[in-house]
Order: C-alpha cells, then sequence, then structure tokens
C-alpha cells in the first residue's frame, strides 16, 4: 500500500530533519531554521503549533527591527494617523516604579490555544488554523470589530481606509480587521517570520521561532530549560508566544 | 368595561410635518452611512482604540430601548392587567420599530455592510453576536405575531402564550446584549456578569421613557382622550425603574472599588476620565437619573404631563449618556497587559485613550433614532394601533 | 413610458466605450479582452468563463483555512499570468484592458478581490504557473516580447 503524503510530511517533521535545520547562537538558545516546506497539496496539521520566544534580555529598547521587518513584508504603512493606522507588531516599553528597572519587549498577536477573538466573531472569520495560528479570513470579515474589543493584547487593527497595491501574499482592504498572521505565507514554504529573521540579522537574536509540540526544536526546549512567561496569564489562553524575562 | 376602539389617526399639517423632519434626519443618516462606508471609518472618531463609537452608543441604546418598550403590553397580556390592554398595540409597534433602527445603525457602521448576506450565512455558534442576530430576528417575528393576536380576532385566544413567550424573549435579548460587553474577559471595565441584569433593568427604564413620549406625542397630537390615572401608573413604573437602575450602577462601582484590580479603572471613570466622567456624572446621574426622579416624584409636579414628558425626555438622553460611559469608557480605560509596570508604546498601551465622535457618527445614530420614530408614525397612520379614546373610565 | 426602454437600448449601444468595436461585422459590442501570454489556461477556456469564480472560491477557502497552497486554481496564478500585457509588463487594476476588469465591467458584475488584492502580478515573476506548455510557451512568449 501506498504512504499517504501527510504521512510522509509527518515523519520528515518528527524525524532528525528540523534538528539538523538549526543554528547555535548562543550557549543553550539556537535560530531555527525550519528545514522542509510544507507540500502545497497538504492541508496543516496540529501535530505542530508554530510559537514564538521573545528573550527581553536580548530586545534592545531603542531597536525596531522586527517592527520595521513586519511592515515591509505586510505594507502596513499607515497614512500618518497614528491613532486609526494599523500595527500589527510594536514595541512596548515597561518600566518598574519600584525599582525603575526598564524592559522592552515586541508585542504582536499571542496566537491563543483559546483565542477570545475566535469566540466572539460572528461570522467565523476570525480563526485558527490547526497549527495554532491564528488569522482573520478577510473574505468573511464583516468588519464589526467584536475582535477588536475581545483581545487582551491590542493585537487587532481595522482597516480604515480604501488601500491599494498590497502585497500579493498579504491581501488587505477597507473595512476589514486583520493582524499579525505569523507570517503564515513564509512559514508555509520554509521560512522563518519575517520579524524573527530580521532580528537575527540586525537586532540581538530576540526572537526564536519553533514547534511548540516537537521536543526536539529549539524552542521546545529553550522553554523546557528557562523559566518564561505568557502575558496576562491568569486568562489561561494558553499563548504561542512566550516571553523570558520579565 | 368599555370596550376599546382602536382608530388610524388622521393626515394633519403637523403629522406632515413630522413625517418630514424624520425623514430628513433619516437621510441624513443614510447619507453618512453611504460616507463612511466609501471613505472609510478614519472620517469618523473611532480608531484601533476606540473601535466601538457613537453609533454603537445609539444602537445598543435603541435596541435595548427595543425591549423595555414591551414593557406596557408584557403587563397588560401576561400580569392581565386590563388597563394596560389598550396601549399593547403601540407597545409592541414601538418595541418592533426601536429594534430596527438601532440594528439599521449596526449593520450600517460595519466595515463591510455589503456582506450583511456573509453574517447571515455563516454563523460562529460561540458568538454572543451571532446568538444575538437569532434573538433580533426572534424578537421581530415574536413580537409581530403577538401584534397579530392583538388585531385579528380569529387568533385572540393565543396571545396569553405568545405575550408570554415575547416577555421571555425579550428578558433573554436584553440579556444577550448585556453579555456582549459582560464576556469580554481582557476589558477591565467590562467581565462582569452584572452587566446582564444592569441591562435589563435599564431596558425597563429607557423602554418606558420611550413608550410615554411616542404615547404622550401620539395622543396629543391625534387631539385624541388620554386619562390621567393610566399615566400616574406609567409615571410610577418609571419611577421604579430609574431608581433600580441607580441602585445597579452604585453596586457596579462600589463592587469594582473593592478589588484593587479595578480600582484603576474606577477612578479613570469617575474622575480622571474627561468626557466619559462628564457625562457619567452631569448626563447619568444627574440629568437621566435625578432630575428625573424629582420631576416624577415632587409633589409639586404631581399629575404634570410636561414634568413627565421632561423626565422621559431626560431619561433618553440619560440613556444615552449611560451607554456612551459603558461603551465607550470602557475602551477609553487602557488593557492592563503588565500589572504594576509603567506601559509605554506607539500604540498607545497604558494610557487613556480619547474620543471625540464625529459629524457622520452622530448623523448616522441620530437617523437611527429618527427611522424608529418614522415607523412607528406610518404605523400608527396605516393600521389601527392606537385606540381613539383612552379616558380614565375605560382604565377602571 | 413605452419608449424608454429602447431608448436606453440605444443609449447603450451607442456607449461603446469600455468595448471593443465590433469587428466581425456582428451588432454586439464586446469586451476588450487580452487574455495574456500562454498558449492555454488552466482549464479549458469555455469551462473557466463560466466557472472561473468557483475554482477562486474554493481554493480561496483551501488555502486560508487549510493552506492549501497549490498553483493551479490561485487568484495569484489567474493574476501573474493573465494581468500582463503583450509587453509582459503588469497591467494595473486601473487600466480598463486588465483582463479581470475588462470584462467584469463589460457584464456589471464587481468582483470582491480586489478591494484586499493588488490585481498585480508579483514583481519579477510573470506567469509563476504550474502547466507544462502553459508554462514553457509563456516564457518563450515573454522572452521575444510578444503574445499568442
Amino acid at each position: 500500500m501506498s504512504e499517504q503524503p501527510i504521512d510522509r510530511y509527518r515523519r520528515r517533521l518528527l524525524g532528525g530533519a528540523v534538528a539538523a535545520g538549526t543554528l547555535t547562537l548562543a550557549p543553550g538558545l539556537f535560530l531555527h531554521r525550519l528545514a522542509e516546506a510544507k507540500p502545497d497539496a497538504d492541508p496543516v496539521t496540529s501535530i505542530i503549533r508554530w510559537g514564538l520566544l521573545v528573550d527581553t534580555n536580548r530586545c534592545a529598547s531603542n531597536c525596531t527591527a522586527c517592527v520595521d521587518a513586519c511592515r515591509d513584508e505586510h505594507g502596513w504603512t499607515g497614512h500618518d494617523r497614528p491613532r486609526s493606522d494599523a500595527q500589527w507588531i510594536r514595541k512596548v516599553e515597561l518600566r518598574d516604579p519600584a525599582t525603575g528597572r526598564e524592559v522592552s519587549l515586541p508585542m504582536m498577536c499571542q496566537h491563543c490555544a483559546k483565542p477570545p477573538c475566535v469566540d466572539v466573531c460572528p461570522t467565523g472569520a476570525s480563526f485558527k488554523r490547526a497549527d495554532g495560528i491564528v488569522l482573520v479570513d478577510k473574505h468573511i470579515c464583516i468588519g464589526c470589530r467584536y475582535c477588536m474589543l475581545a483581545c487582551p493584547y491590542k493585537a487587532r487593527s481595522f482597516i480604515h481606509e480604501e488601500l491599494s497595491h498590497q502585497k500579493p501574499y498579504s491581501p488587505r482592504g477597507k473595512g476589514t480587521v486583520e493582524g499579525c498572521t505569523l507570517c503564515v505565507h513564509r512559514i508555509d514554504v520554509g521560512q522563518e517570520p519575517a520579524c524573527v529573521e530580521a532580528c537575527t540579522a540586525d537586532g540581538r537574536g530576540a526572537l526564536l521561532f519553533g514547534d511548540l509540540n516537537d521536543p526536539k526544536s529549539a524552542i521546545y526546549q529553550a522553554l523546557a530549560e528557562h523559566p518564561s512567561t505568557q502575558v496576562r496569564a491568569d486568562l489561561n489562553l494558553d499563548l504561542g508566544v512566550r516571553y523570558r524575562g520579565l | 368595561m368599555k370596550r376599546t376602539r382602536y382608530l388610524e389617526i388622521g393626515t394633519s399639517s403637523g403629522y406632515l410635518l413630522l413625517l418630514a423632519v424624520l425623514g430628513v434626519l433619516v437621510a441624513g443618516g443614510a447619507g453618512a452611512a453611504w460616507f463612511m462606508e466609501h471613505q472609510g471609518h478614519h472620517v469618523t472618531g473611532m480608531d484601533n482604540q476606540v473601535a466601538w463609537g457613537m453609533p454603537h452608543v445609539f444602537a445598543v441604546f435603541l435596541i435595548v430601548a427595543a425591549s423595555g418598550a414591551l414593557n406596557v403590553a408584557s403587563i397588560g397580556s401576561v400580569f392581565a392587567k386590563v388597563e394596560y390592554k389598550p396601549l399593547a398595540r403601540l407597545s409592541g409597534l414601538l418595541a418592533i420599530a426601536l429594534l430596527a433602527g438601532g440594528l439599521a445603525i449596526l449593520v450600517l457602521d460595519l466595515g463591510r455592510p455589503d456582506r450583511l448576506i456573509v453574517a447571515m450565512t455563516n454563523y460562529n455558534f460561540k458568538s454572543i453576536f451571532a446568538w444575538n442576530i437569532f434573538l433580533y430576528n426572534g424578537f421581530f417575528l415574536i413580537v409581530a405575531i403577538y401584534l397579530w393576536t392583538l388585531m385579528d380576532p380569529s387568533v385572540a385566544k393565543y396571545g396569553k402564550r405568545i405575550g408570554l413567550l415575547a416577555i421571555g424573549w425579550r428578558l433573554v435579548l436584553t440579556t444577550g446584549t448585556g453579555s456582549i460587553f459582560g464576556f469580554l474577559v481582557a476589558r477591565q471595565a467590562y467581565d462582569a456578569a452584572i452587566l446582564a441584569p444592569y441591562f435589563i433593568v435599564l431596558s425597563l427604564a429607557f423602554g418606558m421613557a420611550a413608550f410615554i413620549l411616542v404615547m404622550l406625542v401620539a395622543f396629543n397630537g391625534s387631539g385624541r382622550t388620554l386619562g390621567g390615572a393610566l399615566l400616574g401608573r406609567l409615571r410610577n413604573l418609571l419611577g421604579v425603574f430609574i431608581a433600580i437602575a441607580l441602585l445597579v450602577v452604585t453596586t457596579y462601582y462600589l463592587t469594582n472599588l473593592y478589588a484593587a484590580e479595578h480600582q484603576a479603572t474606577v477612578r479613570m471613570i469617575l474622575l480622571d476620565g474627561g468626557s466619559v466622567t462628564t457625562t457619567f456624572w452631569i448626563g447619568q446621574v444627574l440629568l437621566g437619573s435625578l432630575i428625573p426622579l424629582g420631576l416624577i416624584y415632587h409633589p409639586l409636579f404631581r399629575d404634570s404631563r410636561p414634568a413627565l414628558a421632561s423626565a422621559s425626555v431626560l431619561v433618553v438622553l440619560g440613556g444615552l449618556a449611560t451607554m456612551y460611559v459603558i461603551i465607550i469608557g470602557g475602551q477609553s480605560v487602557p488593557l492592563v497587559l503588565f500589572p504594576g509596570m509603567e506601559v509605554s508604546s506607539s500604540f498607545f498601551d497604558g494610557s487613556f485613550n480619547p474620543y471625540a465622535p464625529s459629524l457622520p457618527e452622530m448623523a448616522l445614530g441620530l437617523g437611527g433614532g429618527a427611522l424608529a420614530l418614522l415607523l412607528v408614525a406610518l404605523g400608527v397612520r396605516v393600521l389601527p394601533f392606537l385606540p381613539d379614546a383612552l379616558p380614565d373610565t375605560a382604565a377602571d | 413610458m413605452r419608449h424608454l426602454l429602447p431608448a436606453l437600448l440605444l443609449l447603450l449601444a451607442a456607449l461603446p466605450a469600455t468595448a471593443a468595436a465590433p469587428a466581425d461585422g456582428s451588432r454586439v459590442p464586446l469586451p476588450a479582452i487580452d487574455a495574456g501570454p500562454g498558449e492555454q489556461c488552466v482549464e479549458p477556456v469555455e469551462f473557466m468563463r463560466r466557472n472561473h469564480m468557483e475554482l477562486i472560491l474554493h481554493q480561496r477557502d483551501e488555502t486560508v483555512h487549510r493552506s492549501i497552497r497549490t498553483k493551479r486554481y490561485s487568484l495569484r496564478n489567474c493574476i501573474n499570468c493573465h494581468a500582463v500585457d503583450a509587453g509582459g509588463q503588469p497591467v494595473s487594476l486601473d487600466d480598463p484592458e486588465h483582463f479581470c476588469v475588462s470584462c467584469h465591467r463589460y457584464a456589471a458584475v464587481k468582483p470582491d478581490c480586489f478591494q484586499c488584492h493588488s490585481g498585480e502580478p508579483e514583481p519579477g515573476v510573470p506567469g509563476v504557473v504550474g502547466a507544462g506548455a502553459w508554462s514553457r510557451g509563456l516564457a518563450a512568449n515573454a522572452s521575444r516580447g510578444v503574445k499568442p
């Protein structure tokens, strides 16, 4: 009997191929490079759960490499109207008033396993892909903005004006809600999200991307080894984005 | 008891003037919606911080009031208070009209109103919004059937049962509307189960005030007799509803004040919130609750119709203020992502979000309200909704 | 009132602004469709004329929700091949001769694609396609700067 393509894909992912593609950045921390692209004809599965680890110790407060890369990649350049312009990812500066300790970190869609935006969306436009990525299906988004009220992380933006010349792989349009896609168009062809690539190249390597379900993945091992936090862990949303050094 | 006769109202010059004014307001709302859709929402005061603005203030007010407008019909049929019965038809008509006006605003404020069909064909059954789509459609249907049982003697025997269904449905509907906010676990100002009963109490007050106003205008405008006894009862009910609403809102803020987690939020809304704070104290508490209570209960204004009408107008304005505080205030308060930390970002994390409504938003909201009144005005003209006279003897 | 309809029809017939003049002596104006380079579409032309939207709609849901990114029926594939002029240059949505625009204007059917999708081919990749003979023909044509 012939092997199903999905089985081959699964075997490859669970096998050594992924681990072979890691690059040592620092002791105990790896840059994860996806070894294999998903075959075009195969659907995503829940065997994988994509996630991101942000090491705030390595995140400089004056660095916006991740934000710039995301803006270039997806073309959310804005209209000089800061209050209504979209921001898929932003740098948040924290200061502990008691000790004066300062922390800088990128904040974006946390790709919850139990996303409130998906629960409240009346049409099902806000949805979670099998591999854990939370997306907006802009084809059925009616622009009610309930997800923006429900999101604890302010991760969603509404498009307030007509757009043209969008990126072919990142369609965006007036009257719909949008947010970080974790660069699905890149992940599906075996690349890392644009922010992660930029942070490695131009930043200090504060972002680690990988499969939270794969014990061999660098992110899995980093999370197993060091303490990390989820923002607003009290909501128990099981986030795909984790932070170190908070 | 005398049998009540119902008659359509005639076409007077005053009536035509009313139609013209309402028509202009409705056209203004439609024009505003067209402008907003073509320009995109950047022409409104809404943004990525305050995503729901003035249209939602008007829409939620009208939807909540719609449920309350059914009070009189419910009291008449379900609680078998015959004196309210002659007004049941008007009560049902007003309920349908207010809901239609509110929904029109909500739909026209969508980013993609052209995709309404998507909202009707794709349902996420975990969404309170999706439940509400069913609740609103069901409300239209049930109240329409209820009106049918009131107006057609051949089906009158089903009136009591459908009336019972209507009162149950409207309670669920208002609970659903309140839950739109109550289920937002992430927002410091929402995420409270008390919002659902709060909305029910608000609906009783708003709906009663809207009903009293429409009734006074309809009877006066068509020169029909309206006895004082029934008005007195409605006046007392309105007073009780306002008082309960005030009690619930006090409870809401006091419980929030007890939890250290919520103290900053309460402080922002009650003290430091700019237009939200002003709207709360002046609009919701003073104009919307205390002055109406004075107008209703002070012996000086006993049996005064202008006083009752003024109280009702103030309750309606106070109702809009209440919705402003809940909807705008709740979004103005920053989300707390990192408790105890000072937070700043290019996306306004950690800061109070100001909001200033734009003209198109106001026009859309007013247009929706005018649409509701226009529907009532047309309804009483073409069908016998209104008793030809309602003297006190009829209420004995 | 009785003359209104014929008058309207006459008016329509006299407005061939976006429609090419009938070439074959037929009195019916036709849209100016430039199918773009390449020899054949992913399905027979007759089938595509009637069913392209079904294919795109199906593929849309498959891609967004299940990440199935086969190129054959993808909108990007349509655009990459069709929204290219004889010289291999991208055709903008503002151009009445854009493949989708020309026909949709003629049929007075507004597609709900281009509020979000750019409608222009990806830069540097005119015709990233899967069909063998088709892509070969396209590549050959593109290099010669002609269309079939």
